[in-house]
C-alpha cells in the first residue's frame, strides 16, 4: 500500500467528520440545556418535591372529648386500640406464616391478608401500612412475645404495633340515640370536609350528641414530621422549610351533658318486657333533660369499629325500629294526654264551666244525615265534670268541650305550650309534630265539625313528639314556663376548666292563669290518685311514695294491613300506643315524665306502670338520699282526693 | 514488538488515557455513593467490584493496544465469529433474569456477550469496509453485506430480549455506514423502510413492558398529567435528583434521592443521576464536557488514522460512547424512554467496563499507531 493511496481511501471520510462532531456538540448542548432547565430554571420545584419524598409526616391524633353525665359519670371516652403495622420491604422469609400463625388468623383471613400485601405497590413498599386494627390482647400478647423472631441482623422489624384510640361507650347501647356514633368519613365527603382538618379514615360524628357536638369533641389533630428512613445520615438542615417539625394535636374538648345515666338505668328495667317504646325525664325547673330513652337500641361501638352489610340490614329492617330515635326524631298521636291541653283552652277562654256536666252514655252524635257521626266513649261515665272527664278521660266530655271551644282555640293553646313545633334538643334532626287548624284542613282537607273532635282527644292530625310533651307537661307543673330542653350543661377542657356553662333558657311564659293550671295538676292528681283515675291501679300504695300526677293516653292506630307480612304481625301493630305524661311530686314538682309503650295497649295499663315505678324509684332515693325532713304528704288540692 | 512499544511510549495519547480515567474514578466515587445506603441489599462492596472490573478493563485495554491494530484485521472474523458464538450459548446457558437472558456465568462473574459484541461488530465492519475500499456512491447492493453483519447478533440480541443493546448496534452500524459515501437514494429508502416497519416491529415485534414505557415516555414528555406514580415513577424519580441537586448539588453522600432510595438503578442506568443530584449543574458539566471531549477526540483520531480500518474503528468507538452517553443522558433527564442503556465507565457493570475499555484500547492503539508505518 501506497502513502498516496492510504491517503485518499482514508481522505474519502474527511468530509464527514466535520458533520459528525457537529452532531456531537449539537446532542451534548441540548443536554446541557436540558440540565440547566431541571438544575437552574427549576430547581426550586425538584428541591421540594425531594424533601417531600424523604419526610413523611406522622399524624398526631387528637383525643376526642369525654362525654358525661350530670353526676359525672362516663358515658363515651376513649380505649387504646392496638393495630398492627407492616414495613413490607423489611419482610423476610418465614415473617409471614409466623405473623399470621401468631395472630391466628382463619384460612379466609390469610387469604385477604396475603392479597392486600400483594397489592402493595412499589413505591409503598418502604412504608409503614396498617394491616390490622384493634387487634385482640391475645394476638398483641403473642406478638409481643414472639417480638424478636421479627428482627432482622440490623435490628429491624418489619412489624410495628401502634397504639390508637377508639370510641368506646360504657353504657353500650343504653342511650345509644342521645349519644349517638362515628363511623369513617367517606371520600365523597372528604372533598368538602378537608377544608376542616378532615383526612381519609377519620371517624366523624353521625348522629345524637355525637354529631351535634362534633366541632368540639373532635380536637385538632398535629403532626411530626421526620424523615421516612431513620437510618440514612444525612444533614437534617437539608431538609428544612418554613413548615414546622412538630406541631401539637388539641384534644377535644369534654361534654357534660344534663342525662341521668342512672336515671337512664331505672327507666331501662322498667321497659323490661316491652320490646318497643320511648320514654324522656326533664326537669320541670330548669328544662334540662334527665332521661331519652328509645328502645330497642343499638351498640354505637359496633358503629365506629365498622358493621357489616348484614349487621346494618338486620338493625335497619328490624320490625321494632332500634335505629330511630323514638324521643325526638319520631311523632306519635298524643291521645288522651293532649286533653289536658284541651281543658286549659276551654278554662282560659272561660268558655265552660268546669263544673258544668255533661252526660256520657258512651256514644256521641255529630252531624246529621249522611254526614253523622257516632263516635263511641272509652266507658259510660255517666255524669262528667271537667276534672272527673279528665280522670277518667272521658271522650265523650271532650267532644263537647270540642264544640264549645273549637279547633283553632284548641290549637293556639296546644302552640302555646310547644306542641307542633321544634323545641330546640339540637340533635337527632327534631321533628316538629303538627297541631291542625281550621284552615289547615280547610286547604288540605273538606272541614267537617267532627275534626275538632278527634283533635281534642289527641287523635285526628295531631303529632307530637316525647321530647315536646315532656316539655309541655314541665310547664303545666311549674307554673307556666316553657323552657328550651337543654341537653348539655356545660364544655370543659380536658383538665377540668369550664369553657362553657350553659344556663337555662326559658322559651316563653305561657298565657294561662294559675288557678287554671291548679285546676288540671289537681285533675291530673286524680289521674293517679282517685279510684276511678286511670292510672290509679299503676299506683304503687307505699308509705313515704312520691306523689304523681299525670295523665294516661291511648293512641288508635289506624291504617290498612298492606301485605302479607304485615298481615301476619298485624295483631301486635294494630294495637294501641300506651303513653302516660305527668311529673312528680306534685307539692314541689322536680320531673316530668313522658312514657310511651310503642302497641302496649292502654296507657293506664302498660305506660303507667312504667313511669310511676321510674319517678318512685328516681325521686324516691334521691329523697332518701338528700333529706329525711318531713314532707307534706297530702297534695295541694288534696281535698278533691277521693270525693269524685 | 520493539517498534510497537517505542509508538506507544513516543505518541501516548495523554488526552484519551486522562480523559477515560477521569471518568472512571468520578465514576467509582460515584457508585460508592450510590450504594453505600443500600446497607441492608447487597450492593455495599459494588465500587470495590467496580475497581477489580476497572484494573481487569486496564489490563485488556493495555492489551488490546499494544498489538497493532492491522493484526486485529486478520482476526475480525474470528472475533465476530466468537462473539456470536457466544450469543448464542446464552440462549443455552444463560438463567431467566426478570424475564430475559443475557448473562453467561463464569465462576464468580457473569459476562453479558451482547455488551462485547458490540467492539466485535465494530472491528467486523471495519474489516469490511477495509476490505471494499470503494470510494464512488454505495447503493442499497453494497449494503447487504454489511447489513447482514449487523443483522445476525442484532437479531439474537432482540430475541433475549435486550431491546436497548440491540438498538445501539443498529445506531453504531449507521454510524459507520454514514461515514461512508451512501447514495442519497439508497439513504432514504432506508428511511423510509424504517419508518413503515415501525408499525408493524410497535404491534408484533415489542413485548407489552416495552411498549408500556415509550407509551410512558411520551406521557412524561408531553402528557398534561404525567402518571408519575404508575409507569413514569423511575423517570420522575431521576428528575426530582438531577433537579434538586441545583447548581452546586446537595454535597456527597448528601443526596436524599439516592441515600433514600428513591432512584431507581442507581449503579447501573441512573448513576448520573446520583451526580447530579450531589454535584449540582456544575459537576454535570464537568462530566457532560469529559464526555463530549472523549468522543470528539474518538473522531479526530478517526481523523487522523493513517488507514480506512483504523478510521472505521475509531469512528465506531465513538460512536459506541457518544450513542451510549447520549441515550443514557436522554434517558435520565426524560427526553428518552427508559432502555436500559449503561452510561461507559461511569455504571457499574463488567461486562460494560470490559467493553468500554477494549473501545478506549482501541482508540489509543490506532492514536499512537497514526504515524507509524
Amino acid at each position: 500500500m501506497s502513502l498516496l493511496s492510504v491517503r485518499r481511501e482514508v481522505g474519502e471520510f474527511r468530509k464527514r467528520y466535520k458533520w459528525m462532531a457537529g452532531f456531537v456538540v449539537l446532542v451534548f448542548t441540548v443536554l446541557i440545556g436540558r440540565m440547566m432547565d431541571l438544575q437552574v430554571v427549576e430547581h426550586e420545584h425538584y428541591a421540594e418535591i425531594a424533601r417531600e419524598n424523604v419526610t413523611k409526616t406522622l399524624p398526631l391524633l387528637a383525643t376526642r372529648g369525654i362525654v358525661r353525665d350530670t353526676e359525672g359519670r362516663v358515658i363515651v371516652t376513649n380505649r387504646p386500640s392496638y393495630d398492627v403495622y407492616l414495613t413490607p420491604s423489611r419482610i423476610r422469609e418465614g415473617d409471614i406464616e409466623r405473623l399470621e400463625t401468631l395472630m391466628g388468623l382463619s384460612e379466609e383471613a390469610r387469604a385477604r391478608f396475603e392479597q392486600r400485601l400483594e397489592e402493595v405497590p412499589e413505591r409503598r413498599q418502604t412504608h409503614q401500612i396498617r394491616f390490622f386494627t384493634d387487634v385482640s390482647r391475645e394476638s398483641l400478647a403473642a406478638l409481643e412475645t414472639h417480638e424478636q423472631d421479627f428482627l432482622d441482623d440490623h435490628g429491624h422489624s418489619p412489624l410495628d404495633v401502634v397504639v390508637a384510640p377508639v370510641r368506646t361507650y360504657p353504657y353500650r347501647s343504653l342511650g345509644a340515640h342521645a349519644i349517638g356514633y362515628l363511623n369513617e368519613l367517606r371520600p365523597d365527603e372528604l372533598a368538602e370536609l378537608r377544608g376542616a382538618g378532615y383526612h381519609l379514615g377519620d371517624l366523624v360524628g353521625r348522629t345524637g350528641i355525637e354529631r351535634a357536638w362534633e366541632s368540639l369533641l373532635r380536637g385538632r389533630r398535629g403532626y411530626r414530621r421526620v424523615l421516612v428512613d431513620e437510618d440514612v445520615e444525612i444533614d437534617p438542615a437539608l431538609l428544612a422549610d418554613d413548615r414546622p417539625e412538630l406541631v401539637e394535636p388539641v384534644p377535644g374538648r369534654d361534654v357534660t351533658l344534663t342525662l341521668d345515666m342512672e336515671l337512664m338505668r331505672i327507666i331501662e328495667r322498667a321497659f323490661r318486657g316491652r320490646a318497643s317504646g320511648a320514654a324522656v325525664v326533664v326537669d320541670v325547673r330548669t328544662g334540662a333533660v334527665r332521661a331519652l330513652f328509645s328502645k330497642p337500641s343499638y351498640d354505637p361501638e359496633a358503629f365506629t369499629t365498622g358493621l357489616s352489610r348484614e349487621e346494618y340490614a338486620e338493625l335497619r329492617d328490624d320490625p321494632f325500629r332500634p335505629l330511630i330515635d323514638k324521643t325526638i326524631y319520631e311523632t306519635y298521636f298524643p291521645a288522651s294526654t293532649f286533653k289536658p291541653f284541651a281543658a286549659l283552652a276551654a278554662l282560659q277562654e272561660g268558655l265552660i264551666d268546669p263544673a258544668e256536666r255533661v252526660d256520657c252514655t258512651g256514644i256521641y252524635s255529630i252531624g246529621t244525615g249522611a254526614g253523622a257521626r257516632h263516635p263511641r266513649c272509652t266507658g259510660t261515665h255517666g255524669e262528667v265534670d271537667m276534672r272527673r272527664g279528665l280522670v277518667q278521660s272521658c271522650n265523650i266530655y271532650f267532644y263537647h268541650l270540642a264544640e264549645v271551644v273549637g279547633i283553632d282555640r284548641l290549637a293556639h293553646m296546644a302552640q302555646d305550650f310547644g306542641i307542633g313545633r321544634r323545641c330546640g334538643i339540637g340533635i337527632n334532626s327534631e321533628a316538629s309534630g303538627f297541631i291542625p287548624t281550621r284552615e289547615w284542613y280547610e286547604q288540605h282537607h273538606a272541614w267537617q265539625g267532627g275534626l275538632a273532635l278527634n283533635t281534642a282527644i289527641g287523635q285526628g292530625d295531631t303529632r307530637v313528639t316525647l321530647v315536646q310533651l315532656a316539655m309541655a307537661y314541665a310547664a303545666i307543673a311549674n307554673g307556666g314556663t316553657l323552657y328550651v330542653p337543654q341537653l348539655v350543661e356545660r364544655v370543659s377542657a380536658p383538665d377540668g376548666t369550664v369553657v362553657e356553662d350553659f344556663q337555662p333558657r326559658v322559651r316563653r311564659r305561657i298565657h294561662v292563669e294559675a288557678q287554671h293550671l291548679a285546676y288540671v295538676i289537681d285533675a291530673m292528681y286524680g289521674v293517679v290518685n282517685d279510684d276511678l283515675g286511670t292510672a290509679h291501679q299503676a299506683r304503687l300504695d307505699h308509705p313515704g311514695d312520691v306523689t304523681i300526677a299525670g295523665k294516661t293516653g291511648t293512641a288508635q292506630i289506624g291504617g290498612r294491613i298492606l301485605s302479607e307480612e304485615q298481615a301476619t304481625r298485624a295483631v301486635y301493630e294494630r294495637r294501641a300506643h300506651a303513653w302516660f305524661a305527668g311529673f312528680a311530686p306534685v307539692e314541689n314538682p322536680q320531673v316530668a315524665i313522658v312514657v310511651l309503650v310503642e302497641h302496649g295497649g292502654s296507657g293506664g295499663h302498660f305506660a303507667a306502670p312504667i313511669a310511676i315505678q321510674v319517678l318512685q324509684e328516681y325521686l324516691g332515693a334521691r329523697e332518701a338520699a338528700t333529706t329525711a325532713s318531713a314532707r307534706d304528704v297530702l297534695p295541694p288540692h288534696g281535698a278533691h282526693g277521693d270525693a269524685r | 514488538m520493539a517498534t510497537l512499544g517505542k509508538g506507544i511510549r513516543e505518541q501516548f495519547d495523554w488526552p484519551l488515557f486522562v480523559t477515560a480515567s477521569a471518568i472512571a474514578v468520578i465514576g467509582v466515587t460515584n457508585l460508592y455513593s450510590a450504594t453505600s445506603a443500600s446497607s441492608r441489599i447487597v450492593l455495599a462492596d459494588l465500587y470495590i467490584q467496580q475497581i477489580y472490573w476497572l484494573v481487569l478493563g486496564a489490563g485488556v485495554a493495555v492489551l488490546v493496544a499494544a498489538i497493532d491494530y492491522r493484526h486485529f484485521e486478520r482476526f475480525g472474523w474470528f472475533a465476530y465469529g466468537t462473539g456470536i458464538v457466544l450469543l448464542v450459548l446464552v440462549f443455552l446457558l444463560a438463567p431467566e433474569i426478570r424475564g430475559s437472558q443475557r448473562w453467561i456465568r463464569i465462576g464468580a462473574f457473569s459476562l453479558q456477550p451482547s455488551e462485547l459484541m458490540k467492539i466485535f461488530l465494530i472491528v467486523a465492519l471495519a474489516k469490511h469496509l477495509h476490505n471494499d475500499p470503494k470510494t464512488e456512491g454505495r447503493t442499497l447492493r453494497d449494503l447487504i453485506v454489511p447489513a447482514a453483519i449487523l443483522a445476525v447478533p442484532m437479531l439474537l440480541i432482540v430475541r433475549q430480549p435486550d431491546l436497548g443493546t440491540a438498538l445501539m448496534c443498529a445506531f453504531i452500524f449507521a454510524s459507520i455506514m454514514l461515514l461512508t459515501n451512501l447514495k442519497w437514494r439508497s439513504f432514504l429508502t432506508l428511511i423510509g423502510t424504517f419508518v413503515v416497519s415501525a408499525v408493524p416491529i410497535w404491534v408484533f415485534g415489542l413485548q407489552t413492558y416495552q411498549r408500556t414505557r415509550f407509551l410512558s415516555y411520551f406521557d412524561m414528555l408531553f402528557g398534561e398529567n404525567p402518571d408519575i406514580l404508575g409507569d413514569g415513577w423511575h423517570t420522575y424519580q431521576s428528575l426530582v435528583a438531577i433537579g434538586s441537586g441545583g447548581v452546586t448539588g446537595q454535597g456527597f453522600m448528601q443526596g436524599t434521592q439516592s441515600q433514600f432510595q428513591f432512584l431507581p438503578d442507581r449503579h447501573t442506568d441512573f448513576p448520573f443521576s446520583v451526580w447530579a443530584e450531589e454535584r449540582g449543574f456544575l459537576g454535570v458539566i464537568l462530566l457532560i464536557g469529559l464526555y463530549m471531549f472523549l468522543i470528539l477526540w474518538g473522531l479526530r483520531i478517526a481523523y487522523t488514522a493513517k488507514d480506512r480500518f483504523g478510521a472505521v474503528l475509531a469512528v465506531g468507538v465513538s460512536a459506541f460512547f457518544f450513542w451510549h452517553t447520549a441515550i443514557n443522558l436522554g434517558m435520565v433527564c426524560g427526553l428518552l424512554p427508559v432502555v436500559g442503556i449503561t452510561l461507559p465507565l461511569f455504571s457499574y457493570g463488567g461486562s460494560s467496563v470490559l467493553t468500554s475499555m477494549m473501545g478506549i484500547g482501541l482508540l489509543m492503539n490506532v492514536s499512537v499507531r497514526r504515524l507509524s508505518f
